[in-house]
């Protein structure tokens, strides 16, 4: 019998790819499914199925101790291709197919301003939230909050000012939290910010900057929405990186 | 052909890369300056152009579609690939940090929207 497991196994490994596709398109049919006739469409599907995919993620991580989800199973090893960098990135440029350009550039400067602001915000609020924890130096507040902006920035701007391995694992584990939450709130905090049309959303991602929890919430709240949020939200985690390790790291030293 | 449409997908976002980690490097960052941005910014002004000079056909257009048509599908492996155990385990530094900023950023959505809203609004009015 556990022949015939490993056998089966062996196969789904093989085709990990493949393997991933049924998997999410089965997981994608189900929350449709669920949304329509529990919640009459209320909760979206895909808000539903990116729930399951983080349950599955927390189970997986569970099981393997790993640090990607559901993926560190062998069998399931296809979902973090597909689900990974390369794949995500790919798909993100795609829906910006068909977008008219002046929509973009008639909000130019709010995305712009919002960029800017979102990154000095969530280092301001990190660093709060570390000094009010009795992290008191500025390698730690600049660090932490570098996480609360992006799990990338963090570990670069740490990385960049020296901070400790501890307090990397931190400011990563803050900028995960940031990233889920962001996926799974959005839909229900959007209508009480006004974000229904592209200039919130061209806002919306430049203040949150995490590409993965904007991508995941805003596909969860109106697809339409998407290529405006995406797009102001790339261009975060490289203006945290060139920000936090310079300017940010300095005006916390002369605080501190 | 269907692969016209994904190799121009594939090579706006092959540039678009190359020239956001250029941009880093140039800026002495180690990471990738809104290279998918870039890239979208690509493929917005090609697909314009080249659906204004009529000459992007129907299967060409397919090869791009089919990408943007599965965003969903792929965002939901990427909510199945996280690494959610660290963001639970992370500690009250951590969850409170990545809560307080989600929290003040969304707060924030509505203020930034005002700003540069101005005529909008007046021609509500």
């Amino acid at each position: 019998m556990t022949d015939v497991i490993d056998a089966i196994g062996g196969e789904l490994t093989r085709y990990s790819l493949i393997t991933a596709f049924s998997v999410i398109g089965v997981t994608v049919w189900i929350s449709y499914a669920l949304s329509d006739r529990l919640t009459r469409g209320r909760i979206h599907g895909s808000a539903i199925a990116i729930l399951i995919g983080l349950i599955m993620a927390y189970v997986g991580g569970q099981v393997t101790r790993g640090e990607k989800g559901i993926a560190d199973l062998a069998i399931f090893s296809g979902i973090g291709l597909m689900g990974g960098a390369m794949f995500r990135d790919f798909a993100i440029v795609a829906t910006a197919f068909g977008v008219r350009l002046d929509e973009f550039l008639k909000t130019g400067i709010s995305g712009i301003v919002s960029l800017f602001a979102g990154v000095v915000v969530s280092f301001i609020v990190g660093a709060c939230v570390a000094y009010g924890f009795g992290y008191r130096d500025a390698v730690a507040m600049t660090t932490i909050g570098a996480g609360a902006a992006t799990y990338i920035v963090g570990p670069v701007t740490g990385g960049a000012i020296g901070a400790s391995g501890e307090l990397m694992a931190l400011s990563v584990a803050a900028g995960l939290v940031k990233s889920i939450l962001v996926m799974t709130i959005t839909p229900f905090v959007a209508p009480l910010i006004g974000l229904d049309n592209p200039r919130s959303a061209l806002i919306f991602g430049g203040l949150m900057g995490t590409t993965s929890g904007v991508a995941a919430g805003l596909a969860a709240t109106d697809p339409k929405l998407v290529p405006y949020g995406a797009m102001t939200a790339t261009f975060y985690t490289g203006l945290g990186c060139l920000l936090g390790p310079s300017v940010i790291y300095m005006i916390m030293r002369a605080i501190v | 052909m269907a692969i016209y449409g994904t190799a121009l997908l594939a090579l706006c976002l092959l540039i678009g890369s190359i020239v956001g980690r250029l941009l880093g490097m140039a800026v002495g960052v180690d990471a990738n300056v809104g290279g998918v941005g870039i890239a979208m910014l690509m493929l917005i002004l090609f697909s314009d152009r080249l659906q204004r000079a009529g000459r992007i056909e129907p299967p060409t257009r397919q090869g791009i579609i089919f990408w943007s048509s599965v965003y969903i599908p792929i965002v939901v492996a990427m909510a199945a690939s996280q690494n959610v155990r660290a963001a639970v385990t992370g500690g009250p530094v951590a969850i409170l940090a990545g809560v307080l900023a989600v929290v003040v950023s969304f707060a924030m959505v509505p203020l930034i929207s005002r700003i540069g809203n101005e005529p909008a609004t007046k021609d509500r009015s």
